[in-house]
């Protein structure tokens, strides 16, 4: 390689940019918002994802069926031998709180047998990683005990890296070191993600003790993944009974379709930014055509020019994906408290506030700069290399080559829309969800300039009968700026659609969402006794003059089409007939179901056995039942079927009898009778208001981040106008120069330049209107079902797009105040001297 | 159990073995990759150690033997219906300690037991595999009334004797429930019961019952077959049965035509000849270890058995006895997909005398 030719053409180049510093500004702010956002919006959804998985791993022993006392209680632990030898798949479970001595909150004491405990408890004690002594396979996972340390004296007590952090800032305890109890002191602490925050995992031997539970378990685990015995449970335990698992926690489900979006907006983010940054090379390359064409005169071979070129794009894009990634880093740490608040409220467990950025995702965000700017430098450099030695520098050309490119755009166009009509028409699942939306959007954006040319065109005709020859040039001067500004608009088009479109979804999925609740807790107050605590929660009901009407709800737990099924029953009552939100019921469907001859069934659960009101629902236990109704149920991620109480408990015995919906008169009274419920033994009572506003509050955090998130598109979209323009204005003097000297004044020129500007973005406003209305359709009818199966109603909120379109025109008024600024300021021998340079 | 599921007893119990009726194997507290077959080669301080002139009793020793590392329950039957079809069946129970304190009980038992279950016909070969913990009921053991379980798998006396026995286990799309009756003693092997595994003075103590008569059910698939065949139960206990530089071995029980029963083994050495070791019981009880150099065993043919290459059929030349043995397995697929992998089944044997049996070879 030449490296003095190299070194010098990058010198000659690189020359440029000093001169065109809002150039150089724009093609490094498009790659940084680019990388930014992208990686800011992953990071956010990791550490999110992170954070679910944490909580969830506590959840899910919650989540297993399991043998209780009969009689309420812990049961007796000399029934795990039993148990074992008749063939019950169990394994026992201490789940208690835990007083720590000096500590300002109890920790969550779970014991467990490792060998027997099931692998879907999600307690993956051992599941991966290393050992203590280090040797083992998967990297990413922490380390854990070896099954003799784990069981033998002294134990250990896994514990998350956070709690043991938070123990060691009240404490000063750290790992390795053991927790003083008022029974004694647990195993020493290991430093676990297998455990939850808050949570204290150790083997059964050492829980016991600690839980001053010696000879009992809170309850025996079984394995839902192993086949039961045939001979009844009285046989071996006539003290134990089954019990349906608890709910799972259905608002994670919920915010995983945020998650979704926060990714498809990092996307749009990284695509806007790209198209800044390609415009902002594409111009940077035209202007040095001239440049080019003499090193290349002087001898340089076209592929050290490349070099040169190449070389220049790294140093840019490495600078860029730097800032950016710190850029990112902020807006996600920026967001995250939302995120976190948001799991608190879900779980009730400590959620992580601090956002890491490991090594790995610097190199993944510098590596997608790079990318970017390949992808937006590429033609440019293709370009470069095929240029003949003695092509005549135009910068004109690339105007030309986008005017020529554009029939090919149109035809691009048509074929992506062809697709996406295609994919709506006959695409299943996720996947051909999102290949929609990029076809759509795809589509829209290139033929946007079409749609743009021919709307000015009329525009032309109409203002040459009408409006005179300054208002025919004006609409002319926009056509002929329309190729240098196409790119902005594109992105301000889609960043608007992505606006209307996630709005819509957005704000219908709260309107959807909140009366669904309205109508789903119904009742004012929710009670739930622990196992064993049921009669006396029944007894408390039934002294309470204020609850006028006590709604029993039983559940159980079944298999349909091998995926687990939630089996609830309820009480006939008007509460339910004139609240439950149905989608579809066959006519007499409350009486149906009530006398035991239908069941209502989630969409869901209807979606996945596809099935319609009167198709027979086969359920274990009796005779199929016909489907009388289907109902939403948003946010669950198993079927539920809903019975009559009399019908559940005909084909569950061992259905859960602890739950209760409560109506209270006056409704004032709910939240003292909600109190003093849960003030009694083994009962748990919430206020049905508190938990529609512990609902709402999580959505509301959901959508603070979406609203920032969409904030931050639109400023994206912003600064790619503002750059397109920025740059244009320069090469715009020639046009604009002559209409100057032919006695328009430049406040003139300037007004009717920004005139033009704003009418440009109110029409891409308008355009992207019914794109961003399909997109929202597409994510609501389209992705939604195929990821969560179940559909929202399509709102939609015209007052929105109003304010955007508004905002838009704003925004592109704003990025033209600039260069018009600098217009007012040219002075007229600047403008003269356009003459004399034109070529 | 799902392969997820095996790597996370695996990893459960630090490492582990599986093995092999007579010959020795375990499951190790540390890890041991390096140590031979299933880390059976790893160090076994603080454990008793195996010493040449241990007494046995009965029914004392049928019973487990804690302060040992290793012990295991290892019985075999060669099967067929009223049609001549043949079966094998497998049932093995493995008892660890984890550490060698003496026998607390309770939750704090150093005692972890795995058990094996497989059903082998001509086309099918099904397994299991259990994992429990000892001290609380789970698995365990008792010398008598004699049984052996591990959950719902069992082996036990239904009398006060040893002899007649039930046998019960079963997985996914098996299950057997056999009768076993003693037709003849028990017998030590080795010298008096203990059994040398190499040059070095690896042993472990080693007795079996190959005199016992199965009779009973078979489930596979959704049919139930009775069928009835000879049966061997070994039982053997050690601290540390293998030198590290051991990979595996190559075992062979075989019940012969006219009643003689032969036992043998190769443990196989890294760069050196295996060790091999014989027995040949007659139909009496009276059992007599083979002189190594009496006796040629050599693998005839190898076939590709879960991706690795196996030798599974052998020939066995006793020429001081007039022996020339084919050895062909029933199901060349019986490949046991367990925590520690490992190729057991039924064979027949031909040549200059018929017979039926079993051949386990691990460390491949």
């Amino acid at each position: 390689m030449n490296w003095r030719g190299f070194l010098w053409a990058l010198t000659a180049l690189a020359s440029h940019w000093r001169r065109r510093p809002l150039l150089l500004a724009a093609a490094l702010v498009g790659l940084a918002a680019a990388t930014g956002l992208w990686i800011g919006v992953q990071a956010l959804n990791a550490e999110a994802r992170r954070a679910y998985d944490d909580a969830a791993r506590a959840m899910s022993a919650a989540a297993l069926p399991a043998l209780v006392a009969e009689g309420g209680g812990p049961a007796d632990i000399a029934r795990f031998g039993p148990l074992r030898r008749a063939g019950w798949p169990a394994s026992p479970l201490i789940d208690v709180d835990l007083a720590v001595e000096g500590a300002p909150a109890s920790l969550r004491l779970m014991g467990v047998e490792p060998v027997s405990l099931p692998e879907a408890a999600g307690l993956a004690l051992f599941g991966a990683g290393e050992d203590e002594a280090g040797n083992d396979a998967d990297a990413d996972a922490p380390p854990a005990p070896d099954y003799a340390a784990f069981t033998r004296p002294p134990g250990r007590a896994l514990i998350a890296p956070a709690t043991l952090a938070e123990l060691g800032d009240a404490l000063g305890v750290g790992a390795g070191d053991r927790l003083a109890t008022p029974r004694g002191e647990t195993p020493p602490l290991v430093a676990s993600a297998a455990a939850a925050p808050g949570v204290l995992i150790m083997d059964f031997g050492f829980a016991q003790r600690l839980a001053g539970m010696e000879g009992r378990t809170t309850r025996f685990l079984l394995d839902p993944d192993a086949e039961l015995p045939a001979a009844p449970l009285s046989d071996i335990a006539p003290d134990l009974r089954r019990a349906a698992p608890r709910a799972a926690a259905d608002p994670a489900q919920l915010t995983e379709s945020f998650h979704l979006n926060l990714t498809a907006f990092g996307f749009l983010a990284f695509a806007v930014g790209l198209f800044i940054a390609h415009g902002a090379v594409g111009l940077a390359f035209e202007q040095r055509r001239g440049l080019m064409r003499s090193l290349r005169a002087c001898g340089l071979p076209a592929w050290t020019l490349c070099a040169a070129l190449g070389a220049e794009l790294l140093v840019l894009a490495l600078l860029a994906g730097v800032a950016g990634i710190a850029g990112g880093a902020t807006v996600a740490a920026a967001l995250l408290p939302d995120v976190a608040a948001s799991l608190r409220g879900l779980y009730d467990a400590p959620a992580p506030d601090a956002l890491s950025l490991p090594l790995s995702w610097w190199l993944w965000g510098l590596g997608m700069s790079v990318a970017g700017a390949a992808v937006a430098s590429g033609g440019a450099l293709w370009k470069a290399a095929r240029m003949p030695v003695l092509d005549s520098a135009r910068p004109e050309a690339w105007f030309a080559a986008a005017r020529r490119a554009r029939a090919r755009q149109g035809a691009l166009a048509g074929a992506l829309a062809v697709v996406a009509a295609g994919l709506a028409v006959w695409g299943e699942g996720l996947v051909a969800g999102f290949a929609m939306i990029g076809a759509m959007l795809g589509a829209a954006a290139l033929a946007l300039p079409l749609a743009l040319g021919a709307a000015l065109a009329g525009l032309q005709g109409l203002a040459d009968r009408r409006w005179g020859p300054l208002a025919a040039w004006m609409a002319a001067d926009a056509r002929q700026q329309l190729p240098g500004l196409s790119l902005a608009l594109m992105a301000l088009m889609i960043a608007l659609a992505a606006n209307v479109g996630v709005g819509s979804m957005v704000d219908g999925f709260r309107l959807t969402f909140e009366s669904w609740l309205e109508d789903r807790l119904a009742a004012e107050v929710y009670a739930e006794a622990e196992p064993g605590a049921a009669p006396r929660l029944a007894a408390l009901i039934a002294a309470d003059p204020r609850i006028s009407a006590d709604l029993p709800e039983w559940r159980a737990e079944t298999v349909l089409d091998g995926a687990p099924v939630e089996l609830r029953g309820f009480a006939d009552h008007a509460t339910w007939r004139r609240r439950w939100p149905l989608l579809e019921a066959a006519p007499g469907a409350w009486d149906r179901v009530a006398a035991g001859q239908g069941a209502m069934i989630s969409e869901q659960l209807a979606r996945r056995l596809d099935l319609g009101l009167g198709d027979p629902l086969a359920l274990a236990g009796g005779a199929a039942l016909p489907v009388a109704a289907i109902f939403a149920d948003y946010g669950n991620p198993r079927g539920q079927v809903r019975l009559s109480n009399a019908a559940l408990a005909a084909r569950a015995p061992e259905a859960e009898r602890g739950r209760h919906a409560l109506r209270v008169t006056p409704p004032e009274a709910a939240e003292a009778v909600a109190a003093e419920l849960d003030a009694a033994e083994g009962v748990s009572a919430m206020e049905q208001g508190s938990i529609r506003a512990l609902s709402s509050r999580i959505f509301e955090r959901t959508f603070a981040v979406t609203g920032a998130l969409n904030t931050l598109t639109f400023g994206v979209a912003g600064i790619a106008l503002a750059t397109a323009l920025l740059s244009l204005s320069a090469a715009r003097l020639p046009q604009t120069a002559p209409v100057w000297a032919m006695g328009t004044s430049r406040r003139r020129l300037a007004a009717m330049e920004l005139g033009r500007i704003m009418g440009l973005a109110l029409l891409t406003a308008m355009l992207a209107t019914p794109l961003g209305v399909a997109l929202a359709w597409a994510l609501v009818a389209v992705v939604n079902v195929a990821a969560f199966g179940w559909r929202l109603p399509l709102h939609v909120f015209p007052a929105d797009w109003l304010r955007l379109a508004a905002l838009a025109v704003a925004a592109a008024g704003l990025a033209a105040a600039i260069p018009l600024a600098g217009f007012l300021r040219t002075s007229p021998a600047a403008l003269a001297k356009v003459f004399a340079d034109e070529r | 159990m799902s392969a997820e599921g095996r790597r996370r007893a695996l990893r459960l119990l630090g490492a582990l073995a599986v093995t092999g009726a007579a010959a020795p194997a375990t499951w190790l507290g540390g890890r041991a990759a390096a140590q031979g077959y299933a880390g059976l080669g790893a160090d076994a301080e603080g454990y008793s150690q195996v010493v040449e002139g241990r007494r046995f009793a009965f029914p004392r020793d049928r019973g487990p033997h804690p302060d040992f590392r290793i012990e295991w329950w290892y019985l075999t039957a060669n099967l067929s219906d009223a049609a001549g079809r043949a079966f094998g069946v497998q049932w093995t129970l493995f008892r660890q300690a984890v550490s060698p304190d003496p026998g607390l009980d309770g939750w704090a038992s150093p005692q972890i037991w795995m058990g094996h279950a497989a059903l082998t016909s001509a086309d099918r070969h099904l397994t299991a595999e259990k994992f429990g913990r000892g001290g609380v009921g789970q698995a365990g053991a008792v010398a008598q009334p004699y049984r052996a379980w591990i959950d719902d798998w069992r082996m036990e006396s239904l009398g006060e004797g040893f002899s007649p026995l039930r046998l019960r286990a079963g997985g996914r799309g098996f299950s057997y429930d056999l009768g076993l009756r003693a037709e003849g003693p028990e017998v030590l092997q080795g010298r008096a019961g203990y059994s040398v595994k190499s040059e070095r003075g690896q042993a472990s103590y080693y007795y079996s019952a190959p005199f016992l008569r199965a009779s009973g059910e078979l489930r596979l698939g959704g049919e139930r077959v009775e069928v009835s065949g000879p049966a061997w139960l070994d039982r053997e206990w050690s601290s540390q049965p293998l030198e590290a530089d051991q990979p595996g071995w190559d075992w062979f029980s075989v019940h012969l035509e006219g009643g003689d029963k032969l036992m043998l083994y190769r443990m196989r050495r890294v760069g050196a000849r295996p060790y091999l070791s014989a027995a040949w019981i007659r139909p009496d009880g009276a059992i007599e270890r083979l002189d190594p150099a009496e006796v040629a065993l050599a693998p005839a043919a190898e076939a590709e058995v879960a991706g690795r290459m196996i030798p599974l059929e052998w020939t066995v030349e006793i020429p001081s006895r007039g022996l020339a043995l084919i050895v062909e397995p029933l199901n060349r697929a019986a490949w046991m997909d367990m925590s520690f992998p490992y190729w057991e089944g039924p064979i027949r044997v031909e040549g200059s005398r018929a017979g039926v049996g079993y051949m386990e070879l691990t460390g491949y």
